[in-house]
């Protein structure tokens, strides 16, 4: 085996470890395990830290953090809501990190998105079976997304203009130009939304048992775990699938190997977009039934945090969107006793880590493993 | 009258912008991602009026704001550098967790949500006169001068652009990017300490997204410090104009908005010249 003297560099985001050709089933596992582990094990400590500095003691704050969440079935179905647009942006977010790129501006694809779908359910009059205006609507998600995410695609493949800036910058401009369509043309007076849908809406899950009474969860739940079915099949099992992680993994090699690089790059981009757009549905179609200024929330940039902490796999993202899902809705069960606003921190600290602590564990994994083989 | 009223509104609304873009020109000069802008500012802004507030003077409020900043350069610095972690997602993790941070401070503090009490200020009556207004006119002219005119701003500029000669010569490339991103953590934290004490208390995300204009300002001006101040103050004429043709209806106040992240967009999409990064910007090494 060849012997380096410093330790090799740590793999760019985009060549996930799972691409690695290990044949090994225990470093597989650990590849997938250590960033979960990692930052729940930060999360712990820092949360202690907080609620300490708060003079409050830790035990308790945790229960309610469970009880709030996992613990009834109105906050159980509060942490599916939320997971579902987190799953679709880190599914986005973890498309694009496939390809090589960073898409950071899933806020604004979302946003878009959701404005896509309540303005298709205003436009179709009434008479339309509210099943058309659904699949419309999503339709309209997808591609309100897809557009915004064309941009940067385009003009990275066309100009070289780096994808994280130009999306960035993109968010500025989607929100403002969405706030303004809004705000001029559409909104009803006294408020920063758009009139109701005339159709379209999709069920609640407490339409269907009467448990989840309350809670916002609905059906883009499943369109959610169908697009991470769907996002895993084509990734892997699809020639285009295979051309999108080449073009990731080794630009250069990918294009020597006939692929069309700057097209995977504005196809990638586009499908990043979609998908993140197509979140949006969960908030109009399934929630409020109309685009609402600001809805978005923040969901576009936590799903970074949840394409990084799932390792941009479908079945890792699902789960971490779960987990952070469950921390903002705890964050509104542990209010009696400590500020909401620790989960942010939390979200922050845990992102924080798995970018820096993961690539170090893993480093000190590898350097004790090469003390044991000798 | 008019455009004196004009020109001095502009100055006002630049500050924050050059301070942080004059830590943006910096950090990424030496190769570093520099998204913390944002995040940087805003700690500074909290810091600053927590010091103002528990001293009731405007100087330890600065100084505090520094530190604010210095803290969270430290903490970008550490992980990007020592860590090697990606820089983006440090730069978005440090904004998001400043935002918590702050909240959650702010709480524990000043049992508020939205703001803190009325702190000691600059009580400059809508003029130009405090010396923090000239330190952020000023940082501009100095910073052009330490980077082209200086061996430390050789150093940075060759960090940034090629860091394995750099380290052939015997520049050691991690202290020199160390240094880099802690002193923009401190210039965007001076930002913040100044929309703070100018509004006389800190509020919830006071700094409304003045880190990616101050990013978008470097960008636009090709990480040249002259030109990104040149940008500020654009971006900041734009806001004035805005500002002052309020009720007039003549521009939707969204696409004045719009306006330094379209440009930025132009820029790098090389329409009017092209703005090209130092070349090992964003690299672990």
């Amino acid at each position: 085996m060849t012997e380096t003297l410093s330790p090799p560099p740590p793999p760019p985001l985009s060549a996930a470890s799972p691409e690695r050709v290990t044949g090994d089933r225990a470093h597989h596992l650990e590849e997938a395990l250590l960033p979960p582990l990692v930052a729940l094990l930060i999360a712990l400590i820092a949360g202690d830290a907080l609620i300490l500095i708060f003079g409050q003691s830790p035990g308790p704050v945790y229960r309610l953090l469970l009880e709030g969440t996992w613990g009834n079935w109105y906050g159980f179905g509060q942490v599916l809501y939320k997971a579902t647009t987190l799953a679709f942006t880190g599914l986005a977010i973890s498309l694009g990190l496939r390809a090589g790129l960073f898409n950071i501006g899933a806020e604004g694809q979302l946003a878009a998105g959701g404005f896509g779908a309540a303005i298709t359910g205003l436009l179709l009059p009434a008479s339309v079976p509210s099943m058309v205006v659904a699949v419309l609507a999503m339709a309209a998600a997808a591609g309100g997304g897809g557009v915004v995410g064309w941009v940067p695609g385009a003009l990275k493949a066309r100009f070289g203009a780096h994808e994280v800036i130009t999306t960035i910058m993109l968010n500025f401009i989607v929100l403002a130009l969405l706030n303004w369509i809004v705000a001029a043309h559409v909104h009803v007076p006294e408020t920063l939304h758009t009139p109701e849908m005339h159709g379209g809406s999709l069920a609640r899950l407490a339409d269907i048992s009467a448990r989840f009474h309350g809670s916002a969860a609905n059906l883009t739940i499943l369109l959610a775990l169908a697009a991470a079915v769907l996002t895993g099949w084509w990734l892997f099992r699809t020639r285009a699938g295979y051309d999108l992680r080449a073009a990731g993994l080794q630009p250069d090699a990918a294009e020597y190997g006939g692929i069309r690089v700057r097209s995977v790059w504005v196809r990638a981009m586009m499908m990043s977009g979609a998908i993140a757009g197509l979140g949006g549905v969960n908030y109009v179609l399934g929630y409020k039934h109309y685009y609402e200024e600001g809805f978005a929330g923040g969901s576009g940039f936590l799903g970074i945090a949840v394409a990084l902490v799932g390792r941009n796999h479908p079945l890792g993202v699902v789960l971490a969107a779960l987990f952070f899902a469950t921390l903002s809705q705890g964050g509104l069960a542990i209010h009696a006793l400590v500020p909401k606003q620790m989960v942010e921190v939390l979200q922050g600290i845990v992102i924080l880590a798995v970018a820096a602590a993961v690539p170090e564990v893993r480093r000190l994994l590898q350097a004790t493993r090469r003390e044991d083989e000798r | 009258m008019r455009v004196i009223d004009f020109l001095t509104q502009t100055i006002r609304i630049a500050i924050p912008y050059l301070f942080a873009a004059a830590g943006g020109v910096i950090a990424e000069r030496s190769g570093v991602v520099s998204l913390a802008l944002e995040g940087f500012m805003l700690s500074g802004a909290f810091t600053a009026a927590l010091g103002a507030y528990f001293s009731g003077n405007v100087w330890t409020g600065v100084l505090c704001g520094i530190a604010g900043g210095l803290l969270f350069g430290l903490i970008h610095a550490v992980a990007s550098i020592r860590y090697r972690a990606d820089q983006i997602v440090v730069g978005i993790a440090i904004n998001l967790l400043v935002v918590g941070l702050t909240r959650f401070f702010l709480r524990l503090a000043f049992e508020s949500s939205s703001n803190s009490p009325r702190i000691a200020g600059l009580d400059t009556h809508g003029g130009l006169g405090h010396p923090l207004i000239w330190i952020g006119l000023l940082v501009i002219p100095v910073l052009t001068w330490v980077v082209y005119r200086t061996p430390f701003g050789l150093r940075v500029r060759a960090a940034g652009e090629h860091p394995e000669a750099a380290a052939t010569l015997g520049v050691t490339v991690s202290r020199i990017r160390y240094v880099a991103v802690a002193v923009s953590g401190m210039l965007a934290g001076l930002g913040g300490t100044y929309l703070a004490l100018d509004q006389h208390q800190f509020t919830d995300g006071m700094t409304a997204g003045r880190g990616f204009i101050a990013l978008a300002a470097v960008i636009f001006g090709r990480w040249d410090p002259m030109r990104a101040g040149l940008a500020c103050l654009l971006f900041a004429a734009a806001e004035t104009l805005q500002i002052q043709l309020q009720g007039t209806q003549a521009i939707p106040s969204q696409f004045v908005q719009m306006i330094p992240y379209a440009l930025t967009i132009v820029a790098l999409a090389g329409v009017v010249g092209r703005s090209t990064a130092p070349a090992a910007l964003g690299r672990a090494d």
